[in-house]
């Protein structure tokens, strides 16, 4: 069953392929079922190599699939092969599993669009590279998915080419996920360069034999390592990308720039852990980039007007409990969380994309209200998403990640309290703007009548997610109801256990208490400003403190400004004014000066004897000076 | 023998091809591009029938040889040998031939017998300087392939074509001089030392030299290499040179002429001169980053699409030098790797802004845009081809890059983190060209042909390349390999103390 690896990113490489080569001749029909079924297939084969892998583990709980060596020279030999154990085997089937559902639901979101083949070659090139990236055995061939799915999200952030603004953002995603590419890449040379491999198992023994515990290679990997997962996964500083990101097609903000490849920093940490478990600053650097991330992103998407902007901050901040869950050496609650974040974010997006059809591609939730009883089963969605997202206790996914991250960082011998502090007022805000998107949207005076209600191909993804919304976080319950780790059980054999030193003040409970608290406050905050009290908000917004503090928030803390003073303009600037290149005036210098020589020469050439003769006097005396004075 | 019909069947298509034109015109192409086409077949035939036992070869020390007396008097021969690396560079030197007479087929009208002679003259001067292994003949291969290529330029060049050709011409023939007189100096020098005068390149090597006079006459080869390269700051005839030639002129400089510079650094500069170049290193290294990143910046800074494509090759080759010059087994890999790649990858890259100058009759940024609306396929493949150029893994600039990277980590970090930087910095100007030609809105309502069937063979097998070099390069590398273990040999040898 394992040696059917190969097909999970296979397939769709092929179907993308053909999508791309042949795909403007292929009629939409064909086009959607491709992609789909391409989709489906590798879905269908994880699925079963996930039921032989939980029925009859592979010797070591890991599978190794060789396929060619990539390269060989002077002691550097990548393969191409594939690497499977737990940890990337949930990764995979989280990823096809959900895309697949999102290409269901794209073949009517996308229905009728001219470039309708060309999306599903570039969704379906996507998984390719996101398996690759998940299966790669080694560094090098996980930087190819890595990159493979910056490129898909760059094309699909451009898809619609033709209006200027999606290929700015476009490319602003590429250029800042490709700055922490840059780093990650420095950090993958040092790797090789200490630990003379790229292979990651081999690595992280090297690792652990050669450095010592505090490290300074250990670090400086770590951090670099860092730096290329705050470009992909849009932490901070490098998270300005993300939200200007939504001008993709819904669909892709769902899988792409939500579910699957955003979480592709929080893959790259997992699998690399032992280097952060050597380099304690490292580790704590991963742990604080979450925590204000988390809580920054929480306040600029309360400020947000367009309904894909909230929620693109929401991933931002949702993928900071992941970092902060990494940082305390809760490994598994931050894979758990990244699984039920790929369930309720991918359904929030793919039901927000439910409304802006049906409101004439209309994003301002300002202009939307009371769809509640239009759009019955996206309200119900919104509702789902939104409480597993801020974590409505007992019955929602989210609560149990999210809980289980909380009390790593509350618990965990490298956490604190501060850090815990941060992750609960993010709990508070979480539910404070989704809350505040859900009353905006669907309660209140209708202010534009939806065109039509979704049909099942959009319909049946949403309710699949809605069900895993719920569900999904029943495979980990906590002490204080049971205790039945089975996902972490499950991940033990590639990632170490959490280590919970008990918590002087607070137990389990007490400390869920506190995060149920703060969910609950969000929720009446919410209900009381933007259902009740409308005009509460708009007031503090429209003068003096609350209005710069508004603005300061709506621009994402004003980070872009920022950026452009600092590197796009002098970049800009200096690529512009040099456009004609100032090292060439040293050769058209030279070649001026030689044809002033040339024409000051010419003047002496009149043809007047008088002047001949002059010269010739001239210069036999200043000669005769010379030699007499000489 | 069969390196000598390497370079005669070109030469002698050539003057057939210039004759004939004047009959017909498509006899003329067809000659030319059956010239090219039997070349690349005899490489690819000399590759895999030598495949097997190539990566043994460091005993023997070449794959075929051809030696004779021509100027006995001076000791001068006409000595052509081929190993791993020149094979390598001879087979993509008739592959880019045949791209190039491809290219030219629609876009050539005037005095197509004279341009097929030029091109396939050009060509044959190349292949012969990948072969010559006696220094008199290879600086007279070296001046048989310039002067050809000043008539492509100039002839059938575009708007300031004189200008650029002038330019070109001045730059590398100054700076052959140079060269010339330090193969002269290490002619005597040999002489005085041995007494024989001889032109050979294995009997030159080793040639005692004071170690000031060793630099001197490193500095000459290098000189010539450098500009050919072109080396920041001797690059400015590039961007001229490039842009103003005929689509196939630019094909050939790009692909071939500019790998003839990293050639002579690799067959000559190390070899010859193991000690002064180690000591130059730390400037040429200097020199190579900052052409990464000034090529890159001012490449972002264009708005003419070929001028673009023109400063991306000075960023490119600036890793090639830095592999060179870093010198470890690895840089030295990833060189020889972005060598090749890079000749398919901007080759390709002249050809499809050649392609959209043929239909639109504009290259300039402001008057394109929304391409990708009319001319799909000719889009995608500029995307793809933007790509492999700003270093997108799966495809051979890649390997080439990461393996010089790679290779300078490991002696400084610090050039290696610069030159990393670099990288990013291709992305500039990669996603512009793209944004400012293909994407946007078709405000000029441009409404052009998409690839024919004779472009989509020939961007198509491009791609095939790059995406094998990119995903198996290993026998590239295995071909290489020999050249390398030799060079390593050379510059790390016994007294040498070079790096690790």
């Amino acid at each position: 069953m394992f040696h059917l690896l190969w097909l999970v990113p296979a397939i769709p490489f092929a179907s993308a392929a053909l999508l791309l080569i042949f795909g403007p001749r292929m009629s939409h029909r064909m086009a959607g079922f491709l992609g789909c079924a391409s989709i489906g297939l590798s879905a269908l084969i994880s699925i079963l190599i996930t039921w032989r892998f939980i029925a009859l583990p592979p010797p070591g709980g890991n599978y190794t699939q060789y396929l060619w060596t990539w390269m060989n020279v002077a002691g550097f030999h990548p393969d191409i092969a594939l690497y499977l154990d737990t940890l990337s085997l949930i990764m995979v089937l989280v990823v096809t599993f959900v895309s697949f559902f999102i290409h269901v639901y794209s073949v009517e979101y996308m229905h009728g669009d001219e470039g309708f083949s060309r999306f599903f070659g570039y969704m379906n090139l996507f998984v390719a590279s996101m398996v690759v990236l998940l299966l790669g055995n080694n560094l090098l061939l996980l930087y190819l998915g890595w990159e493979g799915v910056g490129l898909c999200s760059y094309l699909l952030i451009g898809f619609w080419y033709t209006e200027p603004k999606n290929s700015l953002a476009a490319r602003k995603a590429f250029i800042v996920t490709r700055v922490g590419d840059t780093a990650m890449a420095l950090g993958l040379f040092l790797l090789f360069d200490k630990l003379g491999t790229l292979t990651i198992q081999p690595m992280m023994h090297a690792a652990q034999l050669q450095w010592p515990h505090g490290s300074v290679y250990a670090t400086a990997a770590g951090l670099l390592l860092l730096g290329g997962a705050c470009g992909k996964s849009a932490q901070l500083p490098l998270q300005t990308w993300l939200p200007d990101a939504m001008a993709g097609p819904t669909p892709t903000s769902a899988l792409i720039h939500a579910a699957t490849m955003v979480t592709a920093g929080v893959y790259l940490i997992a699998r690399t852990h032992v280097i952060f478990q050597l380099a304690p600053t490292a580790q704590l650097a991963v742990a604080v980039v979450g925590a204000v991330t988390l809580v920054a992103a929480g306040f600029a998407a309360v400020t947000q007007d367009d309904i894909k902007r909230i929620l693109a901050y929401s991933t931002v901040s949702q993928i900071g409990y992941m970092f902060l869950g990494l940082g305390v050496g809760a490994w598994t609650a931050a894979i758990f969380h990244f699984m039920t974040h790929a369930f309720f974010k991918a359904l929030l997006f793919l039901a927000s994309g439910m409304v802006i059809t049906s409101m004439h591609h209309e994003q301002n939730i300002f202009k939307m209200g009371g769809l509640r009883k239009k759009l019955p089963l996206t309200y119900w969605a919104f509702v789902i998403g939104g409480c597993s997202l801020a974590g409505l206790p007992l019955v929602t996914a989210g609560f149990y990640s999210k809980g289980l991250i909380l009390w790593g960082a509350l618990s965990s011998p490298v956490g604190s309290t501060w850090l815990w502090i941060f992750g609960v007022v993010g709990v508070f805000m979480t539910s404070l703007y989704i809350f505040r998107l859900i009353f905006i949207t669907f309660h209140g005076e209708c202010q534009k009548e939806p065109s039509h209600r979704p049909g099942w191909l959009m319909g049946v993804p949403v309710i699949v997610l809605s069900t895993l919304a719920i569900v999904g976080g029943f495979v980990e319950l906590p002490s204080y109801l049971g205790n039945h780790p089975w996902f972490t059980n499950f991940l033990q054999s590639s990632l170490p256990a959490t280590i919970e030193a008990h918590h002087p003040l607070m137990s389990e409970l007490g400390a869920e208490g506190w995060a149920v608290l703060a969910f609950f406050l969000g929720l009446g905050g919410a209900w009381y400003l933007f259902l009740r009290h409308r005009e509460v908000p708009e007031a503090l917004a429209a003068k003096g403190l609350g209005r710069a503090l508004h603005r300061w928030w709506y621009t994402d803390w004003g980070m872009d400004w920022l950026y452009d003073r600092l590197f796009v303009r002098p970049v800009g600037w200096f690529s512009r004014t040099n456009k004609t290149d100032a090292v060439d005036l040293i050769y058209t210098g030279t070649a001026a000066l030689t044809r002033a020589g040339w024409a000051s020469l010419r003047l002496t050439e009149t043809g007047r004897v008088r002047w001949y003769a002059t010269a010739l006097v001239l210069g036999t005396v200043i000669f005769v000076l010379i030699v007499a004075l000489l | 023998m069969i390196l000598v019909w390497l370079i005669a069947i070109p030469l002698v298509a050539g003057v057939i091809a210039g004759f004939v034109a004047r009959r017909s015109q498509l006899a003329s192409r067809l000659i030319s591009l059956l010239a090219m086409v039997v070349g690349f077949v005899i490489s690819v035939w000399l590759w895999a029938a030598n495949y097997s036992h190539i990566s043994l070869l460091t005993q023997r020390q070449w794959l075929a040889e051809f030696n004779v007396p021509w100027i006995s008097s001076f000791g001068i021969r006409f000595h052509l040998a081929m190993d791993g690396m020149s094979l390598l560079l001879v087979t993509l030197t008739f592959l880019l031939g045949i791209a190039s007479v491809m290219i030219s087929w629609r876009e050539i009208h005037d005095g197509v017998g004279f341009f097929h002679f030029n091109l396939l003259w050009v060509i044959a001067g190349i292949v012969a300087v990948f072969l010559a292994m006696d220094l008199f003949l290879f600086y007279f291969s070296w001046e048989l392939m310039l002067i050809p290529m000043y008539f492509l330029i100039a002839i059938w060049g575009h708007e300031r074509r004189v200008y650029a050709a002038v330019k070109f011409f001045l730059f590398t023939q100054l700076s052959g001089l140079l060269m010339l007189v330090a193969i002269l100096t290490l002619y005597f020098a040999h002489h005085a030392a041995t007494g024989v005068y001889t032109f050979e390149y294995s009997q030159l090597i080793g040639t005692p030299l004071a170690p000031h006079t060793a630099m001197l006459v490193m500095l000459g080869f290098f000189a010539a290499f450098a500009v050919k390269l072109p080396m920041f700051p001797f690059h400015t005839w590039l961007p001229d040179a490039h842009t103003e030639a005929p689509t196939a002129g630019s094909v050939v400089l790009a692909g071939l002429l500019l790998k003839t510079g990293a050639y002579g650094l690799l067959r000559f500069v190390l070899p010859l001169f193991p000690r002064a170049a180690h000591e130059f290193a730390p400037i040429a290294i200097a020199l190579a980053i900052a052409g990464i990143l000034y090529g890159a910046l001012l490449a972002y800074g264009q708005t003419d699409l070929k001028r673009l494509v023109a400063y991306t090759s000075v960023s490119h080759l600036g890793f090639v030098l830095l592999g060179i010059f870093i010198g470890t087994p690895l840089a030295i890999a990833g060189a020889f790797i972005t060598i090749i790649a890079h000749g398919i990858s901007t080759g390709t890259m002249f050809m499809l802004v050649g392609m959209v100058q043929e239909r639109t009759h504009t290259r300039e940024m402001d008057r394109l845009g929304g391409l990708w609306q009319t001319a799909p396929r000719l889009s995608g493949s500029g995307v793809f081809f933007v790509l492999a150029s700003i270093g997108l893994p799966g495809l051979g600039d890649f390997v080439g890059e990461f393996l010089v990277l790679l290779g300078t980590y490991r002696v400084s970090p610090m050039v290696a983190a610069f030159a990393t930087v670099g990288v990013l910095c291709s992305t500039f100007y990669g996603l512009k060209f793209v944004a400012r030609a293909f994407h946007g809105p078709n405000t000029n309502k441009w409404k052009l042909p998409d690839l024919s069937g004779r472009e989509i063979a020939l961007v198509g097998a491009m791609m095939v390349v790059l995406l094998w070099l990119g995903l198996y390069p290993q026998p590239v590398l295995n071909t290489f390999k020999p050249t390398a273990q030799r060079l390593e040999q050379v510059v790390h040898g016994p007294g040498m103390g070079y790096r690790r």
